[in-house]
């Protein structure tokens, strides 16, 4: 009974069968059937480094919003400075509970034009449908908010991803730095894109409209330089670059400043204060918080997974891991986790915990692999 | 010789009163790219369907369960040094470990090659 539930609740994504056609794994996923892998998570990762991927993100929410008021209204409920966020830019941020536990992290951008103020959200596909009950609860009446269902999301990542949007985009990559974005029009239809992405390359998110879909992903794959790349290699690569994922390293029970993400709250945020939680985030800035996500490195080679015991030097839990794996550009396995804050500083030796198997790990500086993206003036 | 496999993709060679265990192609399939595997210590005594050994791929983790009892007499060093040899010889190089048969009669229950090979195809 259960099995038959979930597989007519799991719903099919517009690119559905283009996966299937280059032999997707298909997987059930945040709701969605999903590619897990094509050749193999390993190969899809090196390519992603080495070259250029493109990920069907469709599952994630977009979301409009759009009134007068909306940076305001936002700024209650996201740390981050939207109200100075400029037309064209985007942001990582956070929407919070009342008591500062992220409820979801998310990608915002000011698309606002003239005097009509827009913004543009894109959230995890998991959380999506509750994040839209939340707003269109906290939000004011002024402030609409539309899911956009009628678009997909496409993520071409990688160091050769400038070159390739060039031969689709022209003049794209030039105009757009690391966190910009912009819009084309294509065969018809507006496409929107931002610099941006979750695998620590440089790269470029683009929502189309699900009935151009399919020929924006031939049209980015015709080139040899791109390869589809699943879940599996998205989720390796995010870990590698040391940047969480909600649900596993981000829960309602974590805060911002425990999760490490002290970069989403903005300077004037902090000074003001003014969103969900900001009394005990604050506080939490002052004082530090009683536990925070760290990352982790585990001798041998052996991954330990989410769930995992973190133990100090006498046995004692100090905390658990949220995110562990191998990480095929290191050869090694690694993870992230959350310790008590006094031995969260890098080199801290630490034992794991996994089905009555003890490993020695360290604290480890994250990202394990440093970020390529592409900001204004470097070379 | 005498190939058999179980329900749960593990394979067993019987040579005599010794038994190489390992896991199917089909297994390795469905598992991806192993990065890690770890045999059991020789002189253990398994009991059939005692965890014996564990496979790791990049995406998940799993048990290897032995298909018959018996005392481990041997680990393979080659696939702890290069757990890809799963992948690229599951049936063969990459094989786990070895055991001493203690039942012979256990081994009636188990899947010769062509039924294994019929029924993990419908999977």
């Amino acid at each position: 009974m259960a099995d038959a539930d979930t597989l007519e609740l799991t719903q099919t994504l517009p690119l559905d069968g283009w996966h299937r056609a280059r032999g997707g794994r298909m997987v059930p996923f945040a709701g969605y059937h999903m590619p897990v892998q094509y050749e193999g998570i390993m190969a899809e990762h090196q390519w992603t480094r080495e070259s250029a991927g493109l990920f069907d993100v469709s599952h994630m929410g977009q979301l409009m919003l759009t009134g007068s008021g909306a940076a305001e209204a936002l700024e209650a409920l996201l740390p981050g400075d939207i109200k100075g966020l400029k037309p064209g830019r985007l942001r990582y941020s956070l929407l919070l509970n009342e008591t500062g536990g992220i409820i979801d992290d998310l990608m915002v951008t000011n698309v606002s034009r003239g005097d009509e103020e827009a913004f543009y959200l894109v959230v995890n596909g998991a959380t999506k449908h509750g994040d839209i009950a939340n707003l269109r609860e906290r939000l004011p009446e002024l402030v609409a908010l539309e899911h956009l269902e009628d678009r997909g999301l496409l993520a071409l990542q990688g160091p050769r991803a400038a070159e390739v949007l060039e031969g689709v985009f022209p003049g794209v990559p030039d105009e757009l730095s690391f966190m910009q974005g912009t819009s084309r029009e294509w065969g018809g239809v507006a496409i929107g894109i931002s610099r941006s992405g979750y695998t620590g390359e440089d790269g470029f998110e683009l929502s189309v409209p699900v009935s151009h879909a399919d020929k924006l992903a031939n049209a980015l794959t015709s080139d040899e330089r791109v390869r589809p790349i699943g879940l599996g290699a998205r989720d390796s690569l995010r870990l590698e670059a040391g940047l969480p994922l909600y649900g596993h390293d981000l829960d309602e029970r974590t805060t911002p400043v425990m999760a490490d993400l002290g970069f989403a709250i903005s300077k004037r945020r902090r000074a003001e204060g003014g969103f969900a939680g900001a009394e005990r985030i604050l506080l939490e800035l002052e004082q530090g918080p009683v536990q925070k996500r760290v990352g982790l490195t585990v001798e041998g080679r052996q991954p330990v997974r989410e769930g995992g015991r973190i133990l100090d030097g006498e046995g004692n839990e100090i905390g658990r891991v949220t995110s562990g794996g191998f990480a095929p550009s290191l050869g090694r396995p690694i993870g992230m986790g959350y310790v008590a804050a006094a031995l969260g500083a890098p080199g801290t030796p630490l034992t794991l915990e996994q089905r009555g198997k003890l490993f020695p790990a360290a604290v480890a500086p994250t990202p394990f692999v440093q970020h390529r993206y592409h900001r204004k003036g470097a070379a | 010789m005498s190939l058999y496999f179980t329900k749960e993709h593990e394979w067993i060679r019987v040579e005599g009163d010794t038994a190489t265990v390992g896991i199917s192609e089909h297994a390795q399939h469905a598992l991806g790219d192993i990065v890690f595997a770890e045999a059991p210590e020789p002189g253990r005594q398994l009991n059939k369907g005692d965890e014996a050994a564990v496979v790791e791929s990049v995406k998940a983790a799993s048990d290897v369960y032995s298909p018959i009892s018996g005392e481990v007499i041997e680990a393979n060093q080659a696939i702890a040094d290069e757990p890809a040899l799963i992948n690229t010889d599951p049936e063969g190089e990459g094989w786990f470990f070895k055991l001493r048969l203690t039942d012979r009669s256990e081994l009636e229950g188990l899947m010769d090659e062509p039924s294994y090979r019929e029924w993990s195809s419908k999977l």
